[in-house]
């Protein structure tokens, strides 16, 4: 540089200028910019009347009151789930149905060409396709549902009350108010939840509510809490409640895994990452009316398709590696199988079994082909013919033909919730922290909650002789 | 694949077809001569006002925080491409999280050629604080007044006047959801950076005392990097202490910036005055 000032001059040049001002300084600046702010504002405003504002007051007087405010919050909850449900099941079974029949039309036209080997045709069809088939007929049609709903809301403003609502819970643990909106966003995809947390100013806050996203469920793991639901526990009651059962049922595991986020977030507050909850102001932004194409646009194209994608990409090879490892001979039986049997008496002390570990081991890439996987090594190589399509058939083959009880289905629910996040998510916590050590500990923390969880029911269920 | 052309509605000028055309360019803005900044309070529709602009379809949704990291467009206005940058949306530039360091990183050192603050009519007040702290920062500001439909069924009259009196810097009453106001708004960006409209921006004073060191400051950094546009901001920041600004400093990243703006400026009028536009 040609001048002979430095940085370094006018950094020192700036310190030894800080030391004559008044310490406050930088809060009066901000002060007058407030000030000032106000004053311009009030030049430029004039109001009328205030009759739509006052509409959105009241309502906002309901739904973020201490007393209807969390009710409300549940009821739509429960309203989502339950069209959720209702809806998936029906369509599920019809795609089922049609998908299945496709595979068999492909693989009797492999057949009857008569020069294609065995494995070929099934590598294809039973491998591959199958598992194509699985993960769209298990996750199409409740993300159909779920997200146009829950993108409705978001659109309507209703999402930053419920921050408001759950603001004081998180601040009783330690952690930012602002945690539930990152947890919402984990409703939907808990590595968009991870993306989302950068709204927290508070690093400490901020790594807590990284650590703690995993414990809602995503899109990809509501089919599976769905399933289980309503096959197992909504089947013990009539029919005409089976709907509303297996929605009640999956609000409730829902709401495990919120009180495992609050405490969670305590523990971590308390320990590692100890600290105070920070303040924060939340605009409570007015209610707009939802537009619909654009909802459906967002829903449908950047969020189902989006996330069905990136299933289909791992269910793909998922499938094709269960049908290698079902049709390689392992001593009397095939490779999976036996690989079930050598992780059965671990899965069994937390009340699974051996399929269900090595299902969530080859899912670890996405969540959501857990069911299809599991389905595929409980059918074994020969005889997946026809998948089973309707409750009873999955009722009858997880029950009758694989010894599940009750306790099989409920801890399959809590493991859902609970276990290790995706790889896509930890790839994004990495990415987020910068830091390998933050994402080995949130799947070190979900995994451990999960096997202590699974483990405490089995041993309670066996020792009250419940199973 | 073509870009899209659109004539936006506008009761200033419907003689004048050069005025409302504009010209979304998706994502390609590899090519183009100004760069414009897009900041603003959360829920604002600053996204719905840049997927308005490029065409583009990033995801609007009413909650703050939405935006968290910054997104690029393209548009083109009266035959000049325009690259556009949507920031997270803050209320303030001064703390130290992610969002805001992001927006305020990008205002300060992108060097964008005019940043458009987009506000909410219906809660001005609040709004103003960042208008005012963008303006700290710099000079070629254009304020968009936005969510004009709902203020009105609020019986809110904003009278844009008095605030671009108040302000020192254009503002400009706009509906990005129904693209009202929005061709005045290009317009007004443009005549902003060719410098038809002079800027002004009203700037708070503070103490004396404060005035005369940041008085003392700003000679000194504006002969370590001539033509800086925003020395009085960086004086202020160093008085505070602020790390990264020190950092900026030290590293030469501020003289970088400097020349490649000036770069860029004789590479625009070489470009302008060989096609014979402006």
């Amino acid at each position: 540089m040609e001048n002979n000032i430095t940085p370094y001059d006018i950094i020192a040049k700036a310190e030894a200028l800080r030391n004559n001002l008044s310490t406050g300084f930088r809060d009066e600046i901000v002060k007058s910019i407030y000030s000032e702010a106000e004053s311009i504002a009030q030049r430029a405003i004039k109001t009328a009347s205030d009759k739509k504002y006052d509409l959105d007051q009241k309502i906002d007087r309901l739904v973020t009151s201490p007393w209807t405010g969390l009710p409300i919050m549940l009821i739509l909850l429960g309203v989502i789930i339950w069209l959720t449900v209702s809806g998936a099941n029906v369509v599920s079974e019809a795609i089922a149905t049609v998908l299945f029949a496709v595979g068999d039309l492909g693989r009797n036209f492999f057949n009857s060409l008569g020069f294609i080997p065995w494995w070929v045709t099934g590598f294809i069809w039973d491998g591959v396709y199958l598992g194509l088939a699985w993960v769209i007929s298990v996750m199409l049609p409740p993300m159909m549902i779920f997200f146009p709903a829950f993108t409705f809301l978001e659109d309507l403003g209703y999402l930053p009350r419920v921050a408001f609502n759950m603001d004081w819970l998180f601040k009783k643990a330690g952690a930012h108010g602002k945690q539930s909106l990152t947890m919402a966003m984990g409703f939907g995809c808990n590595a968009a939840g991870v993306v989302a947390t950068r709204v927290i100013d508070s690093p400490r806050e901020r790594l807590i509510a990284i650590l703690t996203n995993n414990f809602v469920p995503c899109n990809g793991r509501f089919p599976t809490l769905i399933m289980l639901a309503t096959v197992f526990v909504a089947s013990a009651f009539p029919a005409a409640l089976t709907s509303f059962v297996a929605a009640g049922t999956v609000v409730g595991v829902v709401l495990i895994g919120v009180a495992f986020t609050f405490l969670m977030s305590w523990l971590l507050s308390r320990t590692v990452l100890k600290g105070e909850a920070s303040a924060f102001t939340l605009e409570l932004p007015p209610y707009r009316k939802p537009n619909i194409g654009r909802i459906l646009y967002t829903s449908i194209i950047d969020r189902t398709i989006f996330v069905l994608w990136r299933a289909m990409q791992t269910a793909a090879p998922a499938g094709a590696i269960i049908w290698i490892l079902a049709n390689i001979p392992y001593g009397d039986v095939n490779l999976a199988r036996a690989i079930a049997d050598w992780l059965n008496p671990f899965g069994l002390l937390l009340g699974l079994d051996g399929v269900i570990l090595l299902a969530y081991i080859i899912a670890i890439p996405a969540n959501e082909i857990v069911v299809p996987t599991m389905m595929m090594v409980y059918m074994g190589a020969g005889m997946m013919i026809d998948g089973p399509s309707s409750s009873g058939a999955i009722f009858d083959l997880l029950v009758n033909g694989n010894g599940w009880t009750m306790l099989t289905a409920v801890n399959l629910m809590l493991f859902a919730l609970l276990h290790n996040p995706c790889a896509t998510t930890v790839i994004t916590i990495y990415k987020e922290t910068k830091s390998w050590k933050w994402a080995t500990v949130s799947v070190v923390i979900t995994l451990g909650t999960a096997f202590l969880v699974t483990f405490l029911t089995a041993s309670i269920a066996r020792l009250f002789g419940w199973v | 694949m073509t870009n899209t052309k659109i004539n936006l509605p506008t009761e200033h000028c419907e003689t004048c077809p050069a005025f409302t055309q504009l010209e979304q360019m998706g994502i390609k803005v590899g090519d183009f001569d100004r760069v414009v900044a897009l900041a603003g309070n959360p829920n604002t529709g600053k996204s719905t006002l840049f997927n308005a602009l490029t065409g583009l379809k990033q995801h609007t949704g009413n909650w703050p925080g939405k935006t968290v990291t910054r997104a690029e467009g393209g548009y083109q206005f009266n035959n000049v491409k325009y690259k556009i940058v949507d920031l997270p949306g803050t209320y303030s530039l001064l703390s130290a999280s992610q969002d805001e360091e992001v927006a305020r990183d990008f205002i300060l050192f992108g060097q964008p050629s005019c940043t458009i603050v987009v506000t909410d009519a219906t809660a001005l007040e609040r709004n103003l604080n960042l208008v005012m702290q963008v303006m700290e920062i710099t000079d070629k500001v254009v304020v968009a007044v936005n969510l004009m439909d709902e203020a009105r069924r609020k019986g809110i009259e904003v009278d844009t006047r008095s605030l671009a009196r108040d302000l020192g810097v254009p503002a400009i009453p706009i509906t990005a959801r129904s693209g009202e106001g929005v061709a005045t708004l290009l317009a007004t960006i443009s005549d902003v950076i060719e410098g038809n409209i002079t800027v002004k921006p009203h700037r708070v004073e503070g103490t004396p005392e404060f005035q005369k060191a940041v008085n003392e400051l700003v000679p000194m950094i504006e002969s370590m990097a001539p033509g800086i546009p925003n020395a009085r901001w960086l004086a202020i920041r160093l008085l505070d202490g602020d790390a990264r600004v020190q950092k900026a400093i030290t590293s030469g990243e501020l003289g970088e910036i400097v020349s490649r703006q000036s770069r860029a400026d004789v590479q625009f009028s070489r470009k302008m005055s060989v096609e014979g536009r402006q």
